[in-house]
């Protein structure tokens, strides 16, 4: 049964040793002519301003516990849906239940105005 | 009717009282979302009352359901079913001292109520689960509604506090919790109950994954009941968070922790009981002393009822160290009985703090027993039922707990039961005291209030006749105990594995 797996070490350990041989390759085999432009933290990017640890409205977070939960819903609904006919009435019902319930934390979020920005 | 579980709808059945406080709990919520008015707060309480009515019937609709055999993942035995009956209670006196709390506190009143019903959903799944996995299941959905309830009060950054402390801790159990289910799933092969117990016994689980799994398991557990020496989080989110979310925290939540506890050590880890009873000996022993010993130096009447709260953990713990029949039929006896003493003594501080965080200082209770007698004489009833008085259930509750300690030879863990109770009664009559003995400061006018809400009353003498008449007798009680009891240790060598 162990054996198995051993595709999945090999490639495991195909990917590592990439990784790590190229990091280790440009640093080695490139020259360093180090400019005040290079030095910076993105390179021709956006000259940070301000601190890191600035606050973000509420808002933001609203969208992204809303986007977790029906990512996820995304995420148990397909399986399913894959095999649909195979699996007959049972499961049917079980994501229907399912699906009921998330639909009932949805019309909560509409009433409470979760889903406006304003 | 016989669940064999051959179809689903055998699972909605087994999961009938759930299923209904699940669907009301949603009705609560969606009953609120659109009411903005303030006068619809106390409605959707008594809503959220009459789902539990729905739920009680139901869960006592299931004594007349019986299962075949005694290994599906969801149990319907007469463990469970007293287990919910304590929940029950639990989360309608915890929703009676809310109303008046929730409408001057300006809280969200369809949030919280539906939270409420939702962690009690969660601990009715807690004591159903013959499956390590819906035990976790079941104690997150506790957990996370009730971290939710702990920081409810916006507002008030201590609510803000303990909610987040009691988030941190209570995520960093659940990750010992889990680890712990892991490595006896690699252990046992499977997370039933039944199975695992039958894998030990056969000698097929590998020590060397089992007891560390069961040392995590203890240790996670340890934590949700706030066991010395994990017990850190309880004083401040006790402290912190709402009142009445208090009381359910220090009751029903942490019973559900114990029967869960209690389910798995007598079942699922009964083979490795030599290997958690000195662990589970010692922190029994610590957290009785730890938790009488520094209950003492509380000068908040909150911290006293948490650090309380931790001393009868302890003495519960010497339940499951027992493990035997009468010890686990004492333990579901004790949680009935504390669970009811304690919403008693949280709804007179309600009703002290005026619906508010204030006059939590025990100096505050000072003369309180002459101008409220009704409330002074109720108090004292309670603080005297949590110390252990005679005539109080209590003492009751403290006698099993100690015949089943007895049964089992635990003579030192008896000795030190006894000598930390003599050091609550300290405590506790310390408040009695301040209520009794002596008088409001000079020119601190005690301000009365206004009338008490007519469903505190209610739940005081509810929970005060609970708690003469299980002292008194409790006979009735304890039969109930005892038949719900029975079978649950001894139906491995009965009934054949599922697998």
């Amino acid at each position: 049964m162990a054996t198995s797996y051993i595709p999945l070490l090999i490639i495991l350990g195909v990917s590592v040793v990439n990784a790590v041989g190229m990091a280790v390759a440009s640093h080695v085999l490139n020259p360093s002519r180090p400019t005040p432009q290079k030095a910076m933290p993105y390179e021709s990017g956006m000259i940070p301003l301000g601190d890191t640890r600035a606050r973000f409205s509420i808002k933001f977070y609203m969208v992204a516990i809303s986007f977790i939960v029906f990512d996820l819903e995304a995420i148990f609904l397909i399986p399913w849906a894959v095999r649909m006919r195979e699996l007959g009435w049972g499961p049917f019902v079980a994501v229907f239940l399912f699906v009921v319930v998330l639909a009932v934390g949805l019309a909560y979020e509409w009433k409470k105005g979760g889903l406006e920005w304003d | 009717m016989t669940l064999d579980y051959s179809s689903s709808f055998h699972y909605l059945v087994a999961l009938l009282p759930e299923c209904v406080l699940f669907v009301g709990g949603m009705g609560v919520l969606l009953a609120g979302v659109s009411k903005t008015d303030e006068q619809r707060r106390p409605e959707l309480g008594w809503l959220a009352l009459a789902v539990l009515a729905a739920a009680a019937v139901a869960n006592g609709w299931l004594y007349s359901v019986s299962e075949s055999g005694a290994t599906a993942m969801i149990a319907v035995d007469k463990f469970r079913l007293f287990a919910n009956w304590v929940f029950i209670v639990g989360a309608a006196l915890t929703i009676a001292i809310s109303l008046a709390y929730v409408s001057r506190q300006r809280l969200q009143a369809a949030e919280y109520y539906a939270l409420i019903a939702f962690a009690t959903v969660g601990m009715m799944v807690v004591a159903a689960s013959r499956d390590l996995m819906i035990v976790f299941l079941g104690m997150e959905t506790v957990s996370i509604a009730v971290y939710a309830l702990a920081a409810f009060n916006r507002r008030d950054p201590r609510s803000a506090e303990a909610g987040l402390k009691y988030f941190l801790l209570g995520a960093f159990a659940s990750g010992f919790l889990l680890f712990g289910i892991a490595l006896i799933y690699g252990a046992a092969g499977s997370t039933n109950l039944q199975a695992i117990a039958v894998a030990v016994q056969d000698g097929a689980a590998a020590g060397g994954l089992m007891i560390p799994g069961m040392a995590l398991l203890v240790t996670g557990f340890a934590f949700k009941v706030s066991a010395v020496p994990f017990h850190m989080w309880t004083p401040d989110a006790y402290e912190g968070a709402p009142t009445p979310v208090t009381a359910y925290m220090a009751s029903a939540v942490k019973a559900a922790a114990f029967v869960a506890f209690a389910r798995i050590l007598f079942v699922g880890l009964d083979g490795v009981y030599d290997q958690w009873f000195p662990i589970l000996w010692w922190i029994a022993a610590a957290t009785m002393v730890v938790g009488n010993l520094v209950a003492v130096v509380q000068s908040s009447i909150k911290r006293m009822l948490a650090y309380s709260s931790i001393a009868h953990g302890g003495y519960l713990l010497v339940a499951l160290v027992a493990a035997n029949d009468a010890a686990a039929a004492g333990l579901l006896f004790y949680l009935f009985v504390y669970t009811v003493t304690t919403v008693g003594a949280f709804a007179v501080v309600v009703t002290v703090g005026r619906q508010s965080e204030r006059d939590t200082a025990i100096e505050k209770y000072a003369g309180y027993g002459w101008r409220r007698p009704v409330l002074g004489t109720l108090m004292t009833l309670f603080l005297l039922s949590l110390a252990g008085f005679p005539g109080t259930g209590g003492f009751m509750a403290k006698f099993y707990v100690l015949q089943g300690a007895a049964e089992a030879h635990l003579w030192w863990l008896l000795v030190v039961l006894v000598l930390t109770t003599l050091v609550s009664y300290w405590y506790y009559l310390r408040v009695a005291w301040f209520m009794w003995m002596k008088e409001a400061p000079e020119g601190a006018v005690h301000r009365v209030g206004g009338a008490t809400p007519f469903a505190i009353y209610v739940v005081l003498l509810v929970c005060g006749g609970i708690v003469l008449a299980t002292g008194l007798l409790p006979g009735a009680a304890i039969d109930l105990a005892q038949g719900s009891v029975e079978g649950l240790r001894h139906w491995v060598a009965g009934t054949a594995p599922a697998h």
